[in-house]
């Protein structure tokens, strides 16, 4: 898997391990530290096995045979997992923490974004602006978007920014998403939700604070 | 051997197979034998496979290049949609409980499996709603929402043409032969094994194949309920899963995942089994760690029904919840790692013999460790949020599901061909299969890991070029192909192989199982007589056996009086209780198939007149069914001053009937406790639940109705105690009475639903109660029309004092409905007004 990987690089408007945001970033590290780990695990194991088959086991008592089984169950069936999932679930843990809002984020924009078959609704219900298919936020500070869904469901997803949260009729979750350079970034429909799924796309534009203003600003004035 | 030997042996077969072959010709479709039916169920399942695998190559090919329009969006959300439908329900999960239904009687020491005829009808609702599942592609309306049919998508509002009918009638009702061979599998295995053969005896396959029974037991349940509620918001309106009605689409989720997770366990542990049955065979050895896998065994069956969840990590659920199921989703790795480490341990210590089903063994182990790895890596939330609902989880689960399932199935295909046709599989067809299959499966699905990791999510008919996709895309492509010729050319070479392959010799593989002291191939009462057993090990401690079996030097070899018998024993111990006499062949299962087959069809046409006579014609076939029964002249006649030794089973109390009842109730219970469960999430997690003011249903009217149950039930339990102590003056009034207060009840509870005011299809709520009302008075009703049958019996002289058989099989199911009914009433009734209108 390493050759097609670097084959292609990492990149694309939607590559997770392009990452752009801090989520995303976490994410993307998870991917290769596990990914590293898991490729070892599999080798060691396909390798054990295939020692094991070809070796002469030579005279095999019960009392040796059972030696070999708690080797073997004890190390590989109990601690090699429970000593994986723990460190696994320590780095992990944290990591998820900064996807969903935190207490500590204060005066952080709010952009609502309602899913319909198949375009996206977005406004900014403190400033008043409406907009179809496109979000804009200010670079380097979380936003929460609030998602929800007119119709069936569906799920809001900027691979390069965080992970995807379903948009569902009669709930609204809430996503925190930070852009840490500036740039337009693909999102796009990851719930299949009928006829024009493939196609129910949307962008991303996140500005230096101060062009985040003005494009606020003239918005505005375009809403009017 | 002598020639005077060989004769008796020829006598012995020929009396033997009198009483237990199948009928000849097209009749044979009233065959009940489980051979036979385990080997329909595999034909089938693999022509459906087939089926979804032409499937598979269409969207590969529409996705092979970005842009393409060869398949319509449409056409091509149908094509995954059955893809993944007939995979999971149609081949996966049939083709498995085919193999059991075959192996497990020759396995135990038996020569059936404890109720044919519900082999048999389970076969035919497996044929008949798969192919009614299959005629909606034909006719070009085949379900498009998805395998998992999330709602509101799969809605009459969303979805308004027949696709998700065909899907939920469809599903449902292949889904009573899953029902049929979880009860009739756990039954067998726990009380038909050859004497002696206690559980530590058993051999490990039979542990895999009861846990996965127990499993569908435990697991069906929630999706049954879940297609009945979708069905009926669909057909009639009632808001279920709707939010303006006070519903939800997430309990759609949460029932549909705890089918689902499950059934993933459903597919691995069989396959597993087949594995762990191997690997000790090719070893040369026993298998190491016997305990610890019955343990991870276990573990597994416990441990997957707590990890539902982890389908839905992105509907957002709170941090709690997440820790949790992520947690339970990586311990599950746990079971999984002992069972690979014992089959390590065993392979380390044995001398391994090279073979085709080797072969698979270690392409299962590759594929299925891969998946098991990224499955890992899917239980941890922050990066699951990332590849959730993309092609990273198109390969995960493929990798999970061929690496875990269809591999340990080949290698056990080869492996028991043998078995099934006398002759010995080829090499270079197979080898050449193996690796096109294997090379094939990695190129279209490793890289798809990739394809989803670069942003592709799941279920688009098409892509743009320019997103990293295209290259990987065509490799995928390309790499299902080389699967398909692999597996085209595994076909050919079990065809060649019943024309070419050199004849086989007796335990060709030198196993240690009973299977192979049967027949090769197999004949239709598997041993000609019954041995005893002092080991898990038979074939490898007593070579002898396949010989003194065939020339009846053990036990039952009597079969003058006509019926078929196998031995009942004890559930622990193995020790032979009972003899149970088997039912024959019979019309009655495809009948009564038929008849729930045209209730199915006039449900998706939509003409309900033409269902009821559907459901009364199934209701009167199976009855019909069970009057052959007990001490009927065509199961076991009582014949005046009669003694057998070890009894017969309907002369005793407790029969694999009575076990059979409580297993069903056990599913029945799941089905029950899924409703209550949807009924509280319903309470407390629905946005827009709403509760109607008032007193909706008359409550004494629902307790009176109550008060004539549990007196009806008191007067069966009063007659069914007296009858186990040998008594039987005034049954049949006692059963009369019984059933006329249960009439009673039926009629009380019938009045106080039609003067309740509720609005099924206005409010989620009255929908919910609706549902449960007629739960209960079905109940109700088919409790008191049993009892009545059973008076009537009584009076034919079929149960009495010396046949107390069926009474004690009913029992169970009058203690279910009292208990169900009063429950219902504290929960749907009395908990609510505790609770008050929430504001």
């Amino acid at each position: 898997m390493f050759i097609p990987m670097l084959l292609s690089g990492c990149g694309g408007p939607l590559s997770t391990l392009d990452p752009a945001g801090p989520a995303a970033a976490s994410a993307a590290w998870l991917w290769w530290a596990m990914f590293a780990f898991a490729t070892v695990v599999l080798i060691v194991v396909v390798a054990l096995w295939l020692y094991a088959m070809r070796r002469d086991p030579g005279d095999v008592t019960d009392e040796s045979a059972q030696r070999v089984q708690n080797r073997w169950i004890v190390g590989g069936g109990f601690v090699l997992p429970l000593v994986s999932i723990t460190a696994l679930l320590a780095f992990g843990i944290p990591a998820g923490h900064n996807m969903m809002p935190l207490a500590s984020d204060e005066d952080v924009l709010r952009i609502d974004v309602t899913a319909h078959r198949w375009w996206w609704e977005v406004s900014y219900p403190e400033e008043g602006i409406a907009l179809n298919n496109e979000l804009h936020i200010p670079v380097g500070v979380p936003v929460h978007v609030h998602v929800t869904s007119e119709d069936v469901i569906h799920s809001f997803w900027v691979p390069r920014l965080a992970g995807k949260l379903d948009a569902i009729p009669g709930r609204t979750n809430v996503l925190r998403l930070q852009a840490d350079e500036t740039g337009i970034f693909q999102g796009k429909c990851a719930e299949f939700c009928g006829a024009g799924h493939a196609h129910m796309d949307f962008t991303v534009e996140a500005h230096p604070q101060d062009d985040f203003d003005d494009w606020l600003e003239e918005a505005l004035q375009s809403n009017d | 051997m002598t020639e005077a030997g060989t004769e008796e042996r020829q006598a012995l077969h020929q009396r033997l197979e009198r009483v237990w072959a199948n009928p000849p010709g097209w009749r044979s479709l009233a065959a009940v034998n489980h051979t036979t039916i385990g080997l329909r169920f595999m034909a089938t399942g693999v022509v459906f496979f087939l089926i979804a695998g032409v499937m598979a190559m269409l969207v590969r090919t529409q996705l092979a290049l970005p842009a393409q329009d060869i398949i319509s969006p449409d056409v091509y959300n149908q094509l995954f949609t059955m893809h993944g439908t007939v995979m999971m329900f149609l081949f996966a999960i049939p083709v498995l409980e085919g193999m059991a239904l075959y192996m497990i009687p020759k396995l135990i020491g038996a020569r059936d499996l404890v109720f044919p005829r519900i082999s048999s009808l389970g076969y035919y609702c497996y044929l008949f709603g798969g192919l009614i599942i299959l005629s909606s592609m034909v006719l070009g309306m085949a379900p498009d929402s998805g395998w998992f049919m999330y709602t509101p998508l799969s809605s009459a509002e969303y979805a308004p043409g027949p696709g998700s009918d065909f899907w939920l009638l469809g599903i449902t009702f292949v889904e009573i032969s899953a029902m049929a061979a979880g009860i009739e599998l756990t039954v067998s295995i726990l009380r038909s094994r050859a004497n002696g053969m206690s559980l530590r005896r058993m051999p490990i396959f039979c542990w895999y194949i009861l846990a996965m029974a127990l499993m569908i037991v435990f697991g069906f349940p929630p999706l049954i309920l879940a297609s009945v509620l979708l069905e009926l918001e669909r057909a009639v309106g009632m808001p279920f899963f709707e939010v303006a009605g006070g519903g939800d689409p997430i309990l759609w989720q949460h029932l549909f995942w705890l089918f689902g997770h499950p059934e993933v366990y459903i597919i691995f542990l069989p396959a597993a089994g087949i594995v762990s049955t191997l690997i000790p065979v090719f070893a040369q050895r026993p298998i190491v760690g016997y305990r610890w896998l019955v343990l991870a065994i276990i573990l597994t069956g416990f441990i997957s029904f707590g990890l539902w969840v982890h389908h839905m990590f992105t509907i957002g659920i709170p941090k709690l919840a997440q820790a949790f199921f992520s947690v339970a989703s990586m311990l599950v790795a746990v079971p999984t790692a002992i069972q690979v480490f014992a089959w390590l341990a065993t392979l380390w210590t044995g001398r391994v013999v090279y073979s085709l089903p080797m072969l698979w063994i270690i392409g299962f182990l590759v594929v299925f460790v891969c998946g098991g790895l990224t499955g890992v890596m899917l239980a941890l939330v922050p990066f699951n949020w990332q590849v959730h609902d993309t092609h990273f989880v198109v390969a995960h689960l493929h990798y999970v599901l061929v690496g875990g399932m269809l591999f340990p199935l080949i290698a056990g295909f080869y492996y028991w061909l043998p078995h099934l046709s006398g002759r010995m599989p080829t090499r270079v067809l197979g080898n050449w299969g193996f690796w096109l299959t294997f090379i094939g499966f990695n190129v279209t699905f490793l890289l798809m890991h990739l394809t989803g990791l670069l942003g592709m999510p799941r279920r688009v008919y098409t892509y743009e070029p320019g997103l990293g996709w295209d290259w990987l895309n065509l490799l995928s492509s390309v790499g299902g192909f080389i699967m398909a010729a692999g597996i085209a050319m595994i076909i050919l070479d079990i065809a060649l192989h019943f024309r070419f392959g050199r004849p086989a010799p007796r335990n060709p593989w030198g196993a240690d199982t009973l299977e192979w002291a049967t027949g090769t191939p197999p004949v239709s009462y598997n041993f000609a007589s019954l041995p005893d057993l002092r080991t898990r090990h038979p074939l490898w401690e007593s070579p002898e056996l396949p010989d003194t079996i065939a020339s009846g030097e053990h036990g039952l070899t009597d079969v003058s009086h006509g019926r078929r018998e196998i031995y009942g024993s004890d559930a622990i111990t193995g020790k032979v209780r009972h003899v149970i006499h088997l039912p024959g062949n019979s019309w009655w299962p495809l009948f009564a198939a038929m008849g729930l087959a045209l209730v199915c069809v006039s449900l998706l046409v939509r003409v309900y007149p033409l269902a009821l006579v559907g459901v009364v014609s199934a209701l009167v076939f199976l009855l019909r069914w069970s009057w052959e029964n007990g001490a009927h002249p065509s199961a076991a006649l009582l014949v005046h001053g009669e003694s057998h030794d070890p009894p017969l089973h309907s002369r005793t109390t407790d029969g694999p009937g009575l076990w059979g009842m409580v297993v069903t109730l056990m599913a029945n219970g799941t089905f029950y406790l899924s409703l209550i469960f949807g009924w509280l999430y319903l309470w407390t997690a629905s946005p827009g639940w709403s509760v109607p003011e008032g007193e909706q249903i008359a409550l004494w009217l629902v307790i009176a109705s109550g008060l004539a149950l549990t007196a009806a039930w008191m007067d069966f339990e009063g007659a069914v105690r007296a009858l186990r102590r040998g008594v039987d003056q005034g049954l049949q009034r006692r059963f009369w009475r019984a059933g006329l207060l249960g009439g009673g009840h039926v009629a009380l509870l019938l009045w106080a639903l039609r003067d309740a005011s509720l609005a099924p299809t206005a409010l989620a709520h009255d929908a919910v109660l609706l549902v449960m009302l007629v739960y209960v008075l079905g109940h109700g009703g088919l409790a008191a029309l049993l009892t009545v049958l059973q008076a009537v019996r009584v009076g034919k002289g079929y149960v009495g004092r010396h046949v107390p058989y069926e009474p004690v099989v009913v029992r169970p199911f009058w203690v279910y409905t009292v208990g169900i009914f009063w429950l219902s009433v504290a929960v749907f009734l009395l908990l609510p007004m505790a609770w008050g209108t929430p504001a």
